[in-house]
Order: C-alpha cells, then structure tokens, then sequence
C-alpha cells in the first residue's frame, strides 16, 4: 500500500472520530449555555458537570425501537437519514485545519497537508454537499406518510432553497477578494495584516489582522444569517416547529434513525461555524509563539485557534437559539429574497467596483 | 485496475438509476433515480479530472433543478399512482425506435475502436489547477455575445413568469 493511501485513510478516520466526539461535546454545550441563559442548571448528572449526558442519551436511542409507519414509503423513509449524514460528514473534508507538517519516516521526508482534500473548487464543493442535504429533509417529511412532516418536508425545501442564493451571494466577493475558490488559498490570503495607502489610516489599520471579516463584514453578516437558515436552527426553525407541526419532517422516526438527523443537525451546525471562520476569520490563521512554547505548539496550536473561532461561533448560535423567537414563515420567506439577496447583489456589485479600482485605478487616469 | 473500479462503480449507478427513472410507478422514486444518475455523472467527471464541471452539474441540476422538481410533484401532489395509458400518440413505437438507433450506434463505435478505450485522463497539471479559470477565460472572452443573449433571455423568462403569476393574481381578487 502507498503512503499517500494510508495518510488518506487515516485522515478520512480521524474527520469522523473528531466529529462525532465534537457532537457529544457540542450538544453539551448548548444545553448548558441554553440553560445558563434562562438560569437553568442544565445537565449535571452525568459525569463532571454532566458531560456525559449525550453519551447517556446517545445509548438510550440505540436501544430504542425503531418504528416503521404503516403508510410510509419504506425505501425513501430508510433512506433519508442516511442523506442526511453523509453529505454532513463530507463538508468537514475540505476544512484546512492547519498549515502543511513535514515528518520524517524511514529516511524520507512527507508533506502532510492539514486538510481531507485540498479542491480547487472547495466552495462549489461546500455548495453543492450544502444542496444535497435538502433531499433528507424533503423525502422524509414526505415519506412518512403523514400529514405534519409533509408540511414540514416542503418548508423545509422552500427555505434552504431561498437562502442557499443568500449564501453563494455572499460568498462572490470573499472569493474576488481572496483570488480562489480554494479554500487552503482562501485562509493564506487571510495571513497579514491590513494596509493602506492613505498614512494616516495605514497606522491605525495596520494592527488589524488581514480577516476578510473586516473588509466583507455586510458578506460577514449575509452568511451567518443564512447559514442560521441553512442548518434550520432557530430562529429559522419552522422546519420543525414544535407549536405547529409536532416535530416537523422527523416526527414519526425514532430510534437510531431519529438520532442520525439529530447527529447531523449538530455536525451540520459544528462546519458551518469551522466554514464561516474559514472564510471569514482567518481560520487557523493567529499567533504560534514559536520559541516560547515548546515546537510541537507549532502544530497544534494552528488548531486549537480554529476551534476557538468555531467555538465562539456556535456560541453565538446558541445564543441567538435561546433569545430570538421564531419568524413567521412569511416573514422569512420575505428577509431572505426581498432583503437579503438584494443586499447580497448591490455589497457584491461595491467591492467588484472596489477591487477593480484597486488593480486598475480610476476609469479616465 | 483502479480505474476500471472508478469507472464501473459510477456507471452501473447511472445505468440503475435510469432504470428506476423509467421503471418505478412512483413519481418521486422517479426523481430520485434521476438524482442518482445525476450525482454519478458528476463522479464520472471527476475521474476525468473536469472537477468544476461536476461540481456545477451537483450543484445545478442535483442541488437546484431536482430540488424544484420534488418540490412541484409534492405540492401539486401527483405522487399518487402512474396512469399506464399513453399520453403522446405512438409513445412506444417511438421510444423503441430512438432505443434501437442509440445501440446501433454505440455498438458501431464499440466494433469501430476495436472493443479497446481510455477510460482514464493523465492528470494534466493545467486542468487540474485551472479548470474555472480556463472556463471563465473562454465564457468571458471568445463567447461573451452568447453568454449575454442568454442572460437576456433569462431575464425575459423571468419577468414573463412574473407578470403571468401577478395578473391572475389580482384578477381572482377583484371577482
């Protein structure tokens, strides 16, 4: 076997162990933050501080039985999980988590980079995986054969449909900026601080990283509202309105079924965050203290700074989960194509004119 | 070896997914064959290393166009049961002379090269590294005045489709 091979297979079984250990963590975390804010104790059972209470609820659900209805469409009803994970499992490939390591095996020297695949069409990629998991949520609202996931089933399709253009919008002038639909070249363009050609705005800018936040903060913005939307979390969640439509397109699975969309749900959410800090915040851009650390810092620390944005960002989605109420339908349907987009076309329209008046200077000089 | 694996796999999938497509009773299993013959092809490019031109085929007519096509049959709710009866005059006779012309022709070109083909590009560095920026280059330059009729012509689509939807809309209020 080749050692490109091996280092593929090994990468592909770290993304799911990362993953899945992610999740237990992440609903944890919600559940004590969501918890904290509305002065709560959260969890606290299982475990130190009830960490382990999603292991506790994890093996419940795999002991469970697994209901088929008797109206279903069995083999879409069977199918639909399975939609739903894999797509979720594929987005986290293209993350960089690193800069590239060299390591010496056998008296030879191998680029490993930090990443699953390095695509030069990364954001199509993240995209298209992104429209693909629609599917699962449509055929199982529609393939349980009642009446409150078929309602939820079709919301679904609407909204993810609305807000995906919100989102590759959005996305343009990061790629116009950055030169690249790559996203390892995305995060290296990222690397620098900002600069100017104005002396006095030049002193003040130049302490602020080169993000793309800071230059693309209405892009910034535009996609943090739809990847909320995207990922139906609330206060978009009319997917699956517990007031309204039970549990919307899942309400007759159960089991191990019901707990891959809720994996997926998670994980859905966790590299939506990873995406948006990848795009927007540098990524694992940020200080190594190479010198004061000792050097395997210089490694892992390019890491540990992802997981601090990402985590900051799903900080911010549990808050807004837990202080916004739900959109009427309506009014969603309304932000996203009379607001959003419009924003989206006229912010993509300003730094298009920007840049080129950057890279070929005023129309008549 | 691999890639004769890389080739089957995709293909017998696209070969299944027609089958359902023509063959299942129900309209959105027919669908979702269509999306599987869909997502294969895209494989299929990407072993032939046109990565951005799969990834728009997933995200076009995967991702957009199916999407929309699941949402029409659920809304209008059609996915009941197949009528047998032939809605175009002659339907059969027609699709077994088209079927019979395609095999004629793939077994001409089969017998022609010999029963022998590339089922695998060289990873050439060029399309590998700019496969966008190749696309763009050409879209923008060389077919810009196609590109732009298209556009128009989209837009046209689009406004008639308004204009169609709005007026029919105000005249059920006003009666």
């Amino acid at each position: 076997m080749s050692i490109e091979l091996i280092i593929s297979l090994v990468k592909a079984n770290i993304v799911l162990a990362v993953l899945l250990t992610n999740t237990i963590l992440l609903i944890w975390f919600e559940r004590k933050v969501v918890a904290g804010m509305q002065s709560r104790v959260g969890p606290d059972r299982a475990g130190p501080f009830g960490i382990l209470q999603t292991l506790a609820d994890a093996i419940k659900l795999l002991l469970k039985e697994q209901i088929l209805p008797s109206k279903a469409d069995r083999a879409m009803y069977l199918l639909a999980p399975l939609i739903a994970l894999v797509p979720s499992f594929l987005i986290f490939m293209i993350i960089p988590l690193g800069p590239d390591i060299t390591v010496e095996w056998q008296n030879a020297l191998y680029t490993i980079p930090l990443v699953g695949a390095d695509l030069n069409v990364g954001v199509l990629y993240f995209l298209a995986l992104s429209s693909i998991a629609v599917y699962s949520v449509v055929l199982a609202g529609w393939s349980s054969g009642s009446k409150y996931p078929l309602l939820g089933g079709v919301r679904a399709s609407a909204q993810m449909i609305s807000y995906e253009a919100a989102m590759g919008l959005a996305l343009v002038p990061v790629i116009l900026y950055s030169g690249s639909l790559s996203l390892v070249d995305i995060v290296n363009s990222q690397s620098g601080n900002l600069s100017s050609s104005i002396p006095i705005l030049n002193t003040i800018v130049s302490f602020i990283p080169k993000w793309n936040v800071f230059p693309q903060f209405v892009a910034f913005g535009i996609f943090f509202i739809a990847a909320v939307a995207e990922v139906n979390r609330a206060p978009f969640d009319l997917v699956e309105a517990e007031q309204e439509l039970v549990g919307g397109f899942h309400t007759e699975y159960s089991g191990f079924r019901f707990a891959m969309f809720f994996l997926a749900e998670y994980i859905n959410m966790f590299n939506m965050c990873a995406i948006t800090a990848t795009f927007f915040l540098g990524g694992w851009l940020g200080p190594t203290f190479e010198g004061i650390l000792p050097p395997i810092f210089s490694v892992i620390m390019p890491i540990i700074w992802l997981g601090v944005k990402t985590f900051l960002l799903l900080f911010v989605f549990v808050w807004i989960r837990a202080t916004l109420p739900r959109l009427r339908y309506d009014q969603l349907m309304e932000l996203g194509w009379k607001r959003m987009i419009p924003l989206s076309l006229v912010w993509l329209i300003l730094s298009a004119i920007v840049l080129g008046l950057r890279e070929f200077g005023l129309p008549w000089s | 070896m691999v890639d004769l694996i890389l080739f089957f796999i995709p293909a017998s999938l696209i070969i299944i997914g027609a089958l359902i497509v023509v063959f299942a009773k129900n309209p959105v299993h027919n669908a979702m064959g269509l999306v599987m013959t869909l997502v294969s092809i895209a494989i299929i490019y990407i072993t032939l290393n046109a990565t951005f031109v799969a990834m728009v085929q997933m995200l076009v007519y995967a991702g957009a166009v199916m999407t929309l096509f699941l949402f029409v049959i659920m809304m209008i709710g059609v996915d009941k049961k197949e009528q047998s009866s032939e809605s175009i005059k002659g339907q059969t006779f027609l699709v077994s002379g088209v079927f019979l012309i395609l095999i004629s022709l793939l077994s001409y070109v089969a017998i022609n090269s010999e029963f022998k083909w590339d089922l695998w590009f060289d990873a050439v560095e060029f399309a590998i590294e700019g496969t966008p920026q190749l696309v763009a280059g050409t879209l923008f330059t060389a077919w810009i005045f196609p590109f732009e009729i298209i556009s128009i012509l989209l837009i046209v689509a689009t406004a008639a489709a308004i204009a169609l939807a709005y007026d029919s809309k105000r005249k059920k209020n006003d009666a």
